[in-house]
């Protein structure tokens, strides 16, 4: 019921969420303008950009790629000399190069896998000023691609006037960027991080208050509470599908996550952005029922999924077979959420590539394993700001490619037609997650030195199956059992990150800006629909069918084989 | 429309166009840094404190003006006189909170609640298949403050024999510290086990010589 609840009231606030975001985005006058033009107008002096000169894709591409390498360089400096640094009132020491760089380049990448432990390894400089920054601007940088992939597809911003060939203006970077964080973020996330404070959530650069336990007497006899400016963070962390917290155990922990209502705030947080994005588009395509197609399979793929999953953790916990009440599987969750919250969460986390958690992944039964995977795989369900459209919209080129084939006809979308160069980046697209993430899990798990895994068997590989998974789909959860503070594992997530992110954000980038300056044919009788019924089927099957080809034999390893494990562990205890 | 378009060709002089290569990346960095890292966190926090000085510092629970926990941080209990939380696999230490990562398949998750639920069953005098699950599964932040009703209704006999009051009385606190769903729709009914503590402490005060009573 709660969960309806949840689902329900973040698709009404999506809604009036996408008028604004057209309006912010589409270059037109807005009236948000008076509140934040004269600051932007500041901003861009700064930066010595003219914020209405528009940009082609390589431009615009350039400008992503540049100003993510000085955001990175500089984090990776910050992080690595905290010790020396201010705001560091609990004394908190340095931090290994190789977990430094994984951090800077995890946080950069809008990943936000943790090797680090948050309230023990991290000042407050480093969570509050460095993480805090990364996650207000990696997914402003991340819509800001798609933004410009989206005026590609319909033949730049200057379509009217240039002729084929011509170079097209896919916006300005740095004005799309400077305005997402601005007029879109930065008020968001006030008005989240102090609904959060209201439930509890920490928000305080005092120093940590030590209280002792009620019964002495035992091997704890104090407790030190750790604060910071918690609320700031976790509001951003969860609406900019960042998913790196203050704590540890992330939103398992009462103080990230201290009520059910701050449990309702932070899953809407999670997912508003990424639905608004697909009403969004609707409107700065002009394109409504393309909208609500993507609407259609998006909402589709993702209600299955919560369902498997809240129907996984209501089953019993096989290990607890004879010993407990065979109700839901609780280990690992909190009793203020139970399972169904739970499952949601973790669901809705590994779809929007946010990876934020409520409960332990590593103890979920395998058939939410199962789901949190597949939302990592596809990274299109909702998605990451900016990349998860991003990936929708390569998907859909797909679908339009194969559908092309078996009607006989060129494949075109909006009246431009995919021709050799564009499939051939898309055939890059396709084997790079495969290619990637399952190299790296066969060299780790075929050296057992560097593995590190806490779990034995089947869910051993599953765990570092997952590690790279989160990496590559920028998600950041984990199977936080794994050993992965670790030069291996660092640097091997670095390049596996690196790879995840910037690839499937710049190669569809240049499809869009190939896209652009080709002539647009008129639609007529043979023109492929993509608002209908047989498109959105033909599209979650090309969705469905290109993932089970990857991955379906390293799932048959990880989460399918842990089910059969299960199912004969169950079988032996009765 | 009169808008430029930034093409970078090969006819622009190297050190212009390098120029407008990196000094907007790293005014945006500087930007950030500050409207971000600095302007946002720090306003926010401040006023957060300001609204919500209790919530924003740790929600910490005093008596007589001393801070005696935090009401979102579970406390261990092992004593008979008092209600026990949830198994926690860091010792509820709040500084390095987390779960057990154990998967179901795990002979190492069977065996921790199998010695558990042999200790519970023998305590409570219940066949194991009754023993409410939170008690048994260790929670997500190896802090969870709550336990479900259940678990706290299991709890009620041994801790009014521990105090000698009467088990209604001791019942009638547990039902005043049962949290229903949140707005009536949020969550999980649950007690906060610290707060039913310290409220047991207030209205049946132990005896100077009872604090030391042992389990079992």
């Amino acid at each position: 019921m709660d969960v309806m609840l949840i689902l329900a009231l973040a698709l009404l606030l999506a809604w009036p969420l996408r008028a604004y975001m057209v309006g912010i985005f589409s270059g037109q006058k807005h009236w948000s303008d008076k509140v934040f033009g004269p600051v932007e107008n500041g901003i861009f002096k700064v930066l010595g950009v003219k914020a209405s000169a528009g940009m082609n894709w390589k431009s615009y591409g350039i400008a992503f790629l540049i100003s993510n390498l000085v955001l990175g360089v500089i984090a990776f400096l910050l992080l690595m000399f905290q010790h020396v640094l201010p705001m560091n009132p609990d004394g908190i020491g340095p931090l290994s190069w190789d977990l430094a760089l994984h951090t800077a380049v995890s946080f950069l990448t809008n990943t936000n896998q943790q090797h680090y432990s948050g309230q023990a390894q991290l000042s407050y400089l480093s969570q509050g000023f460095v993480i805090v920054t990364l996650q207000f601007v990696t997914p402003a940088m991340g819509l800001a691609v798609c933004l410009a992939v989206l005026r590609g597809l319909m033949g730049g911003r200057n379509s009217a006037e240039a002729a084929e060939g011509e170079e097209r203006d896919l916006g300005n970077y740095y004005q799309d960027t400077v305005r997402a964080v601005l007029r879109l973020m930065l008020p968001l996330a006030a008005v989240v991080a102090l609904l959060l404070a209201s439930q509890g959530v920490p928000s305080s650069y005092q120093a940590s208050p030590t209280v002792p336990v009620l019964e002495q007497g035992q091997s704890l006899t104090e407790q030190k509470i750790p604060l910071g400016p918690v609320a700031a963070m976790v509001a951003i962390k969860q609406l900019g599908t960042n998913g790196g917290g203050w704590y540890g155990p992330n939103s398992s922990n009462p103080l990230e996550n201290p009520t059910p209502v701050a449990n309702a705030i932070e899953t809407i947080a999670l997912v508003l952005i990424p639905i608004a994005i697909v009403f969004m588009a609707g409107g700065l395509l002009r394109q409504r029922g393309f909208a609500r197609m993507s609407l259609a399979v998006m909402g589709f793929l993702s209600l299955l999924c919560v369902g498997a999953a809240i129907y996984s953790e209501q089953q019993p916990n096989v290990a607890f077979t004879g010993l407990a009440q065979q109700t839901g599987n609780m280990e690992g969750k909190e009793v203020r959420l139970g399972t169904d919250l739970s499952a949601l969460w973790a669901t809705l986390t590994t779809q929007t590539s946010n990876g934020s958690v409520n409960a332990m992944h590593d103890s979920l039964n395998p058939v939410a394993g199962l789901v949190t995977r597949s939302g990592m795989l596809i990274n299109a369900i909702w998605g990451g700001i900016g990349c998860g459209f991003v990936n929708f919209i390569v998907y859909v080129w797909i679908a339009v490619f194969i559908a092309g084939l078996m009607i006989g006809r060129t494949p075109e979308i909006f009246g431009r037609k995919l021709e050799k160069t564009e499939i051939s980046w898309l055939g890059v697209l396709l084997v790079l997650p495969s290619a990637v993430i399952l190299t790296f899990t066969a060299i780790t798990v075929a050296i057992p030195s560097i593995t590190g895994n806490s779990n034995p068997g089947l869910h051993g590989i599953a765990q570092v199956f997952y590690e790279y998974t989160s990496a590559f789909a920028n998600n950041g959860s984990g199977f936080e059992g794994l050993g992965d503070n670790t030069q291996w594992w660092n640097i091997s997530c670095v390049i596996v990150l690196l790879l995840g992110r910037y690839l499937p954000l710049v190669i569809p980038l240049v499809i869009a800006g190939l896209l652009a300056k080709k002539r647009q044919i008129p639609v007529s009788n043979g023109t492929l629909p993509l608002h209908n019924l047989t498109f959105g089927v033909t599209l979650v099957t090309v969705i469905l069918i290109l993932n089970f080809l990857s991955f379906l034999p390293s799932m048959v390893l990880g989460p399918i084989g842990e089910a059969l494990e299960l199912t004969s562990i169950a079988g032996d205890l009765k | 429309m009169n808008t430029t378009l930034i093409v970078h060709a090969g006819s622009e002089s190297a050190l212009s166009s390098h120029h407008a290569i990196w000094r907007p990346a790293a005014g945006l960095a500087a930007v950030m840094l500050v409207t971000c890292g600095l302007v946002y966190s720090g306003s926010v926090t401040g006023l957060a404190g300001l609204l919500f000085p209790q919530q924003a510092t740790g929600s910490l629970v005093l008596v007589d003006g001393k801070a005696v926990g935090s009401a979102l941080i579970a406390q261990p209990f092992s004593s008979d006189v008092y209600f026990h939380g949830r198994p926690s696999s860091v010792n509820t230490d709040p500084m390095s909170t987390g779960g057990s990562n154990l998967a179901p398949s795990n002979p190492a998750l069977r065996d921790r609640v199998a010695a558990e639920s042999a200790v519970l069953t023998e305590r409570y005098q219940l066949a194991a298949t009754e023993l409410p699950i939170d008690l048994l599964a260790s929670s997500g932040s190896g802090v969870d403050p709550h336990i479900s009703p259940e678990a706290a209704a299991l709890q009620l006999k041994r801790v009014a024999a521990a105090r000698s009051i009467p088990s209604d009385l001791l019942n009638k606190l547990v039902e005043q510290q049962t949290e229903a769903p949140q707005w009536g729709i949020f969550g999980q009914p649950r007690v906060n086990v610290l707060l039913l503590n310290l409220a047991l402490d207030k209205d049946f005060p132990l005896q100077q010589s009872g604090g030391s009573a042992s389990a079992q």
